[in-house]
């Protein structure tokens, strides 16, 4: 084992740097840094400049336009478009539907629909959920009917990220009800402009509008959209969610967010000293860095092992369950650094144009938002619940 | 020992309780607090005509409660029915620091808060305070016959709303000295008082407040020059009886929501509260209620002890239902699932009531350090 960076991961470092320097507009970077909400351009802005440069599918083999990097690779470029401000890509076409399609998809598919992901012209969805079938998504009802070359689509699904931008979803849909719920499941892509298909805001409990209901009313897709075959889509599904598992632990995040709170522990006072000195914010914080600490290195060691494809449910499983509850942490722990000024919330402020002096300590206004809204965590992508269940499934062998 | 409420307790608390069943459903709450002010005059006076602004006071100063076990009862309902108007910041911190403090002719003012004519605030904490009750920076100079005020004031509860200020400012000493406090009755619309109203994450609205060179006649000093440091302990730890119980009365709804949520919610063909996983941790939820329950009673039982033993109960309130606090609104929400995130849904607005409570007159930190002093004092 060796701990450091070799001379070529130094200077793959210094590249990645370099072009964060010279490409990554600070009118972006100003807005992550202050947590402030990011418009669709801006995240279509951020893709097209890495798609020009060849990184925007980092996770995708190089045959399909990505970068083949490795896990350590990946993690130094992680970490330093965090560290720089760089905005989370989407990822429900580039982390979710593009594996499916090179695993599963025709070569129509994949030679229509990975380009597009890539410079921009189709932004999906996901379409799994619905308002029955959440945890238990097997049981899902939205049905597809096949009627000469098209489905036809009737049901819901809802939770839907981002389907505000959407132009395109990607649906688990149920083809059959004989036998297991699992086996009569299919994989189908929606353009979300045929006629029968509304969306719907969901408000969460903060405010914000990032989720959405999805209603299918006798929507007719053609049946060339089936990702393949016709009741398979279960598999895929599950294909999905076990391997994909590049930045599941946000470890990069983290430690923006981790230096973050020791910023705002420092600007903060107490009797006249450094929150950062008090004894009982000092322990919390702590805890917090040496659980991040070992979490880069179970990451990269879980990712980089030899048997990390035989256990990737379990090994996914781990590092969504540890990512998530660091990262409640340190919004836990922001949040209360603040003392009284994590009370104050003017929504506008988190937007681009607002220019009022800010309430309080010119950090605060994001911090218990983010604090709320990240409660969904370990809620979606597989609670952190059901990963429990999936661990002791695989790894107790009862 | 008697662990029942008295009569007139039990009648006060069923009576609010079918006030806010009746009249304060959560979409209408949602809407008061959307308000410019963040609550509503209208709801404000029938408050008061129920007698509920009354029931924070004793009856020599023209209310007919008053006791710890009075804030108790009425936070407890006030928190289930999510009730945004100012009964923290008019009757419990300025009527209690106005009862404390006050002359005869300041007292005076008392029944305008009892009736609803007068609304209230507190403004004490300031920027760098934290949570530290004996930061004051803000000065009063003598200036003539009067006094001049300099300073600011931070996260002011319903100061936007106001008529009247109870300000706090420092006459001698250093920054944290609780020696040389003084306490100023202040109309809103002094000439050098500026007020900067906002809404709070959880409904409520606060404000900053600058004073600058903002001059009071000597007859706007509230009791002795420099003195109204125990008075302000006083006012905070009423202020944590009301929050705590707040808090227990919040616990309460977010327990019954979730319970029912797990007998009726179903995944793969069962109701979720058949999964062991979430038995075990419900159970746990079901437990520290108890303990939160416990520790306000506590705080509100001792409201009347010497100050060591007041204060060591009210910290540990505060500590437990901060701790307690998070643990509830955090497991309801996860035990939900994505319901629990959505506006429409309601558990959310209670899980932000119950952790902003964490956030005024002290956190699970600031009373876990100070009850260690305390009891140390106290051995
Ligand atoms: C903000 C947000 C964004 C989302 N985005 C998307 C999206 O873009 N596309 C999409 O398809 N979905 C999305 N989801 C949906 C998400 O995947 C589901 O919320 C998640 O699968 C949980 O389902 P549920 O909400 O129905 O909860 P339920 O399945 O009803 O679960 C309720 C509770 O029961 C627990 N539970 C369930 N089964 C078990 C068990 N067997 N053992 C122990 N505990 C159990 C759960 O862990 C949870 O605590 C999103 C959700 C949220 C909140």
């Amino acid at each position: 084992m060796d701990l450091n960076y070799t001379d070529e991961e130094l200077a793959f470092r210094e590249e990645v740097r370099a072009f964060l320097d010279a490409e990554l507009p600070a009118s972006i970077s100003a807005k992550v840094k202050t947590g402030k909400r990011l418009t669709k351009e801006d995240m279509e802005n951020w893709h097209a400049i890495l798609n020009r440069r060849g990184w925007l599918a980092e996770s995708w083999p190089v045959e399909y336009g990505g970068t083949g990097w490795n896990a350590v690779e990946r993690q130094i470029f992680e970490d330093e478009s965090f560290a720089a401000g760089a905005p989370r890509t989407v990822p429900f076409g580039l982390k979710m539907l593009a594996p499916v399609l090179m695993k599963y998809g025709s070569e129509e598919q994949k030679n229509h629909y990975l380009p597009r992901i890539l410079d921009g012209s189709d932004w999906w969805c996901q379409g799994y959920s619905e308002p029955g079938a959440g945890s238990d998504l097997a049981s899902l009802k939205m049905r597809a009917v096949r009627d000469g070359d098209h489905y036809v689509i009737n049901g819901q699904k809802t939770w839907t990220t981002l389907g505000q931008h959407a132009n395109m979803i990607f649906c688990l849909v149920r083809t059959s009800t004989e036998g297991k719920p699992q086996e009569g499941i299919s994989f189908i892509l929606v353009d979300m402009d045929t006629p029968g298909v509304t969306v719907r805001p969901i408000i969460l409990l903060e405010g914000t509008h990032e989720v959405n209901e999805v209603f299918f009313d006798d929507v007719r897709v053609p049946v060339a959209n089936l990702v393949g075959e016709e009741n398979k889509g279960w598999t895929y599904a599950k294909y999905l969610l076990t391997h994909e598992r590049t930045n599941i632990a946000n470890v990069g995040a983290n430690k923006v967010s981790l230096d973050h709170l020791k910023y705002i522990g420092r600007k903060q006072k107490v009797r006249g000293r450094p929150l950062i000195e008090d004894p009982l914010f000092a322990a919390r914080l702590a805890q917090i860095e040496m659980e991040l600490d070992a979490m880069a290195t179970t990451n990269l060691r879980l990712l980089s092992s030899p048997d990390s494809v035989a256990n990737a449910g379990p090994m996914s499983s781990m590092l969504k369950i540890k990512g998530t509850e660091i990262r409640q942490a340190l919004n836990d722990l922001t949040r209360r650094a603040l003392g009284p000024y994590a009370m104050p919330f003017v929504s506008e402020a988190l937007d681009a144009g607002y220019n009022e002096e800010p309430i309080g300590p010119d950090y605060a206004a994001p911090v218990t938002q983010e604090y709320f809204n990240n409660r969904k965590i370990t809620i979606y992508g597989g609670s952190n619940e059901i990963q429990r269940g999936i661990i002791t499934k695989m790894m107790m062998g009862l | 020992m008697d662990f029942n409420h008295t009569e007139d307790r039990a009648m006060l608390k069923d009576m609010v309780s079918r006030f806010i069943a009746d009249n304060y459903a959560l979409e209408a709450r949602n809407e008061i607090a959307k308000g410019t002010e963040g609550f509503s005059r209208q709801m404000w006076a029938r408050f008061a005509e129920l007698g509920l602004i009354g029931a924070l006071f004793s009856e020599e100063d023209g209310g007919f409660g008053g006791a710890g076990f009075d804030i108790g009862v009425l936070f407890e309902e006030l928190g289930k029915g999510l009730v945004v108007e100012p009964f923290l910041a008019s009757a419990v911190l300025s009527g209690s620091v106005l009862a404390q403090l006050g002359n005869a002719e300041q007292k005076a003012l008392i029944a305008g808060i009892i009736d609803g004519s007068k609304l209230m605030a507190l403004a004490h904490g300031e920027p760098e305070s934290h949570y530290e009750l004996s930061h004051v920076a803000t000065t009063a100079v003598r200036d003539g016959g009067g006094w001049l005020i300099n300073g600011s004031k931070a996260v002011v509860l319903n100061g936007d709303s106001a008529d009247l200020l109870v300000v706090t400012a420092r006459v001698s000493g250093e920054t944290w000295d609780e020696d040389g406090i003084s306490a100023f009755l202040v109309p809103a619309d002094t000439d050098g008082v500026s007020v900067r109203g906002y809404p709070t994450m959880d409904g409520l609205h606060a404000s900053e407040i600058t004073l600058s060179d903002v001059r009071l006649p000597d007859t706007a000093l509230l009791g002795d020059t420099g003195k109204a440091y125990p008075a302000i302990e006083m006012a905070a730890a009423r202020a944590n009886v009301a929050l705590a119980s707040e808090a227990v009365g919040l616990m309460d709804v977010c327990r019954d929501m979730t319970l029912d949520y797990l007998r009726t919610r179903k995944q793969f063909g069962v109701p979720i509260g058949k999964f062991q996983a979430l038995q075990h941790r419900m159970a746990t939820v079901l437990t520290e209620i108890e303990q939160a329950r416990s520790a306000a009673v506590n705080a509100a039982g001792r409201l009347d002890r010497p100050r060591i033993e007041r204060e060591m109960a009210i910290s540990s309130a505060k500590a437990l239902t901060g701790r307690i606090g998070r643990l509830v609104a955090e497991e309801a929400i996860q035990m939900h699932g994505g319901i629990a995130m959505t506006w429409e849904y309601g558990l959310g607005h209670f899980a932000k009531r119950l952790i902003m409570i964490d956030h005024q007159f002290g956190d699970v930190d600031y009373h876990t350090a100070r009850f260690a002093e305390l009891s140390r004092q106290a051995a």
